[in-house]
């Protein structure tokens, strides 16, 4: 079983982003399970969701403490919560920064892997909603679940023309996590 | 169809293959996706229901006492301090045997106001005549309610059902589900005709007054209504299997109860991380089962004492506490033991009060503290997790 951390604010979509993770995991043929660490909504706060994947039925429904994957949509997080709590040490984080990794100064031994999420999102979506970006940046850095499926699960929830462009916006996070 | 979905929605989608005449409620986390997809499908045409939108949960159920007597097949769903509000109510329907269905997000009692999860407010309504059932996961709570709408109208039965899911952990989480056939649920649970309904072509009066005389008698036939849906829940389940291919067990589960030196006794959503739990203390040697309560009301006595003979501790974890003694369920297993001669240790314990998280290390806790009871209790009730560094 692999277990996935979202961090975000409110109002990022991390809890989306979590719903589709567990809906590409499940077009891949995996069983898998997302939820929220449910909260009072409140736009801007820091929030949480959490994904499993696995080839088993899943029945542990507890918060994700030790999680293989972290993904943080927003790198002023890491002044007020501590993101890499817990991560497996041959885990990975990815993280939406325009900075070097080197001066992020986590506390991990697991892989950070950073993307300028916001500007591919500028870029293409024309609005700093980085979420399916981040979802790119997982299957590259990953590979837990394949770029088909996600593309499948975030057609599903975004249709049209706002469709077609996130994923255009996969695939550009896709390429640059997998050829950096 | 297997698909994820959000608890919510596929609980709203077996509530539509029940084909309910009439649904009355009123919105409050974490129970509004059931009612908002609900009325979404009426609107929409999906559902052809009606949609009583009313102005408070009293309203809500007092609505289906009127839809329920004329023979409509009636639905609400609720949670927290809208159970409470319904409290006067309640009583009413299971009084008046009408066989309304509702599902109960389960959620905290405040104050302090909390919108999180625990099992207090179903907990507490207990001794209001409804039948309680439990479920595990988002599938069961989808299947428990065609099969309750089949024990509630079952002649023999007429008694209201709350079927209860962990508010937010059930109804929040993304998870696959097989979704229910429409044809397959009507071939399951035929049409609600109730002999007796209002109807001004044939006046009756439902609903009377009952005095000394009497009172007592229809206290006991709702008592032996109960009985009798111990036998029939069971029954139920299996004509489920048979046409979906589905079973959770009857009254009860168990899990890992072969050999087992002592036993955790819960019910709702908490079950899936004490399995998971459970294997990590047998592969360490430590030799702990499962029973998982399904009905709560009807109390199912004689499967427990069956369930949990050969055991020589019991722990009790619930999400629930009787402020001033222990424990709804950790109470009714030691009453069902006592005249038995049984003297097997009962510890409770309550846990995940308003949204605390239980973990597996938790429910360790718990099984270590059940197998050392087997020495004699060192604590009859405890709070699990409890924070003694904020006190």
């Amino acid at each position: 079983m692999k277990e996935i951390r979202i961090h975000g604010r409110g109002g990022q979509g991390s809890v989306t982003a979590a719903e589709i993770i567990a809906v590409a995991g499940f077009e891949d043929k995996k069983y898998s399970q997302a939820f929220p660490a449910f909260g009072v909504e409140r736009r801007g706060a820091p929030v949480m969701a959490f994904v499993r994947i696995a080839d088993q039925p899943i029945r542990v429904r507890s918060q994700i403490y030790n999680p293989d994957y972290v993904l943080v949509q927003d790198v002023t997080l890491l002044d007020v919560v501590d993101v890499a709590a817990g991560l497996k040490p041959d885990g990975k984080i990815i993280i939406n920064t325009d900075r070097p990794k080197e001066k992020l100064k986590l506390k991990t031994e697991a892989q950070v892997v950073t993307i300028d999420a916001t500007k591919i999102a500028m870029e293409i979506l024309g609005r700093p909603i980085v979420n399916t970006i981040m979802l790119g940046a997982f299957c590259g850095a990953t590979g837990q679940v394949s770029l088909e499926s996600m593309n499948a699960a975030v057609s599903e929830r975004f249709k049209g023309e706002l469709g077609r462009k996130n994923l255009a916006a996969i695939k550009e996070a896709y390429e640059r996590v997998s050829h950096a | 169809m297997r698909k994820v979905v959000e608890g919510s929605y596929a609980i709203a989608q077996a509530v539509k293959c029940c084909d309910p005449d009439i649904i009355s409620a009123y919105p409050i986390t974490p129970q509004t996706h059931i009612v908002e997809n609900l009325s979404q499908m009426v609107a929409d045409g999906e559902l052809k229901a009606e949609f009583i939108t009313v102005d408070s949960e009293f309203s809500a159920l007092s609505a289906l006492v009127g839809s329920s007597a004329m023979g409509a097949r009636s639905y609400s769903s609720t949670t927290s301090q809208g159970l409470a509000l319904m409290y006067e109510v309640l009583y009413n329907v299971s009084g008046l045997r009408m066989p309304i269905v509702m599902t109960v997000a389960n959620r905290a009692m405040g104050a302090p106001l909390n919108i999180w999860n625990d099992q207090q407010d179903s907990i507490g309504a207990r001794d209001c005549g409804w039948i309680q059932l439990y479920a595990e996961n988002v599938q069961e709570a989808m299947d428990l309610t065609p099969q309750a709408y089949k024990l509630a109208e079952d002649p023999d039965i007429l008694t209201p059902v709350m079927v209860c899911m962990d508010g937010f952990i059930l109804t929040h989480v993304y998870e696959p589900v097989e979704f229910l056939d429409h044809d397959k649920v009507k071939q399951f649970l035929p049409p609600f005709k109730p002999k007796i309904t209002l109807d001004p072509a044939h006046p009756v009066t439902i609903g009377a007054f009952a005095d000394p005389s009497t009172f007592t008698e229809y206290r006991y036939l709702q008592q032996d209504a109960q009985n009798k849906a111990l036998g029939k829940i069971d029954t139920i389940a299996k004509e489920f299997k048979e046409t979906f291919g589905r079973y959770y067990g009857g009254l009860i589960d168990t899990y890992r109860m072969e050999g087992a030196d002592a036993a955790i006794v819960t019910l709702g959503s908490v079950i899936g991380t004490i399995k998971d739990a459970l294997d990590e203390m047998w592969a360490e040697g430590k030799k702990v089962g499962l029973v998982k309560v399904r009905s709560y009301r009807p109390f199912p006595v004689k499967a427990l004492r069956d369930s949990l003979k050969d055991v020589s501790s019991i722990a009790v974890i619930e999400k629930d506490v009787s402020i001033g003694n222990e424990a709804g369920l950790t109470t009714d297993l030691k009453a069902a033991f006592y005249n038995t001669g049984m003297k097997t240790p009962i510890i409770g314990f309550t846990a995940g009060l308003g949204g605390r998280d239980i973990t597996l290390k938790d429910i360790k806790k718990a099984g270590d503290k059940a197998l050392a009871a087997a020495k004699g209790p060192e604590a009859e009730f405890e709070f699990l997790t409890l924070r003694k560094e904020i006190l």
